[in-house]
């Protein structure tokens, strides 16, 4: 498919929205991600930073050294060299699904009307997409969930899900870093620590990463906890298409 | 990360500056946090980056280096060990060495026993206390800035209290080289203009009468505004196409319209994602009059071009880097008309009477 032409969007003097469409969606968030790592190669004058979402790459630059016309016209360049995209590392992370780490898995098979058994495979079944971090530091947002996973927002947050916490809602599901009071539902919980500043990997997975979940027992969890809890990653990783 | 987690080395000939009262939202803030944007990580620094940058360039020193940053709570605090150059500037607070009123802008040399204290004053809500060599308190993912909702940087993530002890180096500096100084800084002062907005990126999610609304009303400041984001009070901006879009990238000073209707627009502490349409960004140039407002001030808007923001922005970062050749010997009896003499800060401008030269778009 042919990447969707991109609107090239001021946010201020200092940043630049480059746009690629307005939805969630594979193809969008392949050319978000092929202009990240065509600007990561080409390093133009004046970028300081440039942060992928799902469906844009938003380009914080220094004005001093660059204005916005000069940058769009130096982004159209970069972009039509078709730079080679390095394939995707794919993440095995462990998850238990068991009490007390999977507290709502109930609630969502009655909303949604299948078995809580059916819940858990469903969730272990997809291959995840890191789409984009957001919320605070580490915190991952999947794309990939099954369909019959949707299921809507709780109207208002509730006490803080700890970190490790597998959510879902709005049909996506993410990874929680650190504990927020959120509207999503927690279906499981991994050992791993997305974010651990005090780790030489300090996030586990960049953007654009696939991740799939591995069942364990409560006891495997816990011993995989101490093992993180000691900097170790605990998740496997493997590029994709090996 | 090596650089998070080592201790500061502590000198006992070093000098010492002892918290003994502070106020709420005090924090340490360098430049901010940058290059894990994408990772979610909040880039926080100053609210105010031209007081900021002043008052380190008043100490010949790194633009960037760590400060504090204190809010019109007010601050409090003790030098101790030897003595250390300092220089604050921000809005229009109240300062004081022991007894001796100080002008809002000014560079002194702090020698152990000093109490140097900060209220709020004519206006403003943030001020900086830069101190020579800059705060060394241990950087996290390369930054000092205070980020107290992942509890990162500064002193263990979180505001100062009174009781801390903030390290300093021994001074470098030499008289009369280095004198006591007012600093002579007219970008600080406070003026009624329109703050000014490069328009997008979603702006073509409101209604003609929405973008009217905003541009051509007068929004206040309401008591919900924190270093994260500042909520304004005023005529609804209604949304041609619903108040949910997916997820993109914040930049300081975006104006973010959630479903209230009403302009929420993101500070220092802003997520680097987010998920409502935005309206505009409020430009650099202007950004730190926007964090000095008080709840209860109102504003108004204007719109520029990018190509305007930029020269602003410019203009101001210009301005900022003269602060080294505006520095005039500071009277050892400094009297209220001596600091009127000196016209540091002009104090109030009222925004109605003032609507400056930018409001052309609107029928008043």
């Amino acid at each position: 498919m042919t990447p969707p032409a991109p609107r090239y969007l001021p946010a201020g003097e200092s940043a630049l929205v480059v746009e690629f469409g307005q939805t969630i969606e594979p193809a969008i968030h392949d050319a978000v991600m092929a202009l990240d790592a065509a600007l990561a190669q080409a390093k133009l004058e004046g970028v300081r930073e440039t942060v992928p979402t799902y469906r844009s790459l938003v380009i914080h630059f220094d004005p001093r050294r660059i204005t916005t016309a000069a940058l769009i016209e130096a982004v159209r360049r970069v972009e039509m060299e078709a730079p080679t995209r390095k394939p995707p590392t794919r993440w095995r992370i462990p998850a238990c699904y068991d009490a007390p780490h999977a507290e709502d898995v109930g609630e969502i098979a009655a909303i949604l009307g299948l078995p809580e058994t059916r819940i858990v495979e469903l969730h272990l079944s997809a291959v995840y997409r890191v789409y984009m971090y957001g919320f605070a530091p580490g915190y991952t947002f999947l794309g990939g969930l099954p369909e019959a996973l949707t299921i809507p927002r709780r109207a208002t947050p509730r006490a803080p899900a700890p970190p490790g916490s597998l959510l879902i809602a709005g049909g996506q599901a993410l990874i929680a870093s650190v504990a927020m009071p959120t509207g999503w539902y927690g279906v499981g919980r991994t050992p791993v620590r997305v974010f651990d500043p005090h780790r030489e990997r300090v996030f586990l997975a960049d953007i654009g990463d696939e991740i799939t979940f591995e069942r364990v027992d409560r006891s495997t969890f816990d011993a995989l906890s101490r093992a993180a809890e000691s900097g170790e990653l605990v998740a496997r990783r493997h590029a994709v298409g090996e | 990360m090596s650089d998070l987690a080592e201790p500061a080395v502590q000198d006992p000939a070093a000098p010492r500056l002892r918290v003994l009262r502070a106020g709420p939202c005090a924090t340490i803030q360098d430049g901010g946090r940058f290059g894990y944007l994408r990772y979610g990580v909040t880039p926080a620094g100053p609210m105010d980056w031209a007081a900021f940058r002043t008052a380190n360039l008043a100490l010949d020193q790194d633009d960037n280096a760590a400060a504090i940053e204190i809010s019109y709570g007010g601050f409090e605090l003790l030098c101790e060990g030897a003595p250390t150059w300092i220089a604050f500037a921000g809005g229009g607070f109240s300062w004081r060495r022991d007894h001796a009123a100080l002008p809002p802008a000014t560079r002194v040399l702090l020698r152990p026993g000093d109490r140097l204290s900060a209220q709020a004053g004519s206006f403003g809500a943030w001020t900086y206390l830069a101190v020579e060599g800059g705060i060394e308190t241990p950087p996290a993912m390369g930054s000092r800035a205070t980020h107290v909702r992942s509890a990162m940087g500064g002193l263990d993530g979180r505001m100062l209290r009174a009781g801390d002890l903030l390290p300093a180096r021994p001074t470098a500096k030499r008289d009369p080289a280095f004198f006591e100084a007012a600093i002579e800084a007219p970008w600080l002062e406070k003026n009624g203009r329109p703050l000014r907005v490069v328009l997008g990126p979603q702006d073509d999610y409101f209604t003609a009468d929405g973008l009217a609304a905003f541009f051509c009303s007068e929004y206040r400041l309401t008591p919900s505004a924190d270093r994260m984001a500042y909520r304004l009070d005023g005529p609804e901006i209604p949304h041609a196409r619903g108040h949910d879009i997916v997820s993109d990238g914040i930049a300081l000073g975006a104006i973010q319209i959630a479903g209230d209707r009403k302009p929420l627009i993101l500070m220092a502490d802003r997520q680097p994602t987010g998920g409502y349409p935005k309206l505009g960004h409020v430009i650099g140039a202007d950004i730190g009059r926007l964090a000095q407002m008080r709840p209860g001030e109102a504003c108004r808007f204007t719109a520029v071009s990018v190509a305007e923001a930029r020269a602003a922005l410019l203009d101001v970062e210009e301005d900022v880097a003269e602060t080294p050749s505006r520095l005039h010997i500071l009277r050892p009896a400094l009297t209220s008309e001596t600091l009127l003499g000196i016209n540091l800060i002009d104090g109030f401008v009222d925004a109605l009477k003032d609507p400056g030269p930018y409001l052309s778009g609107c029928d008043q």
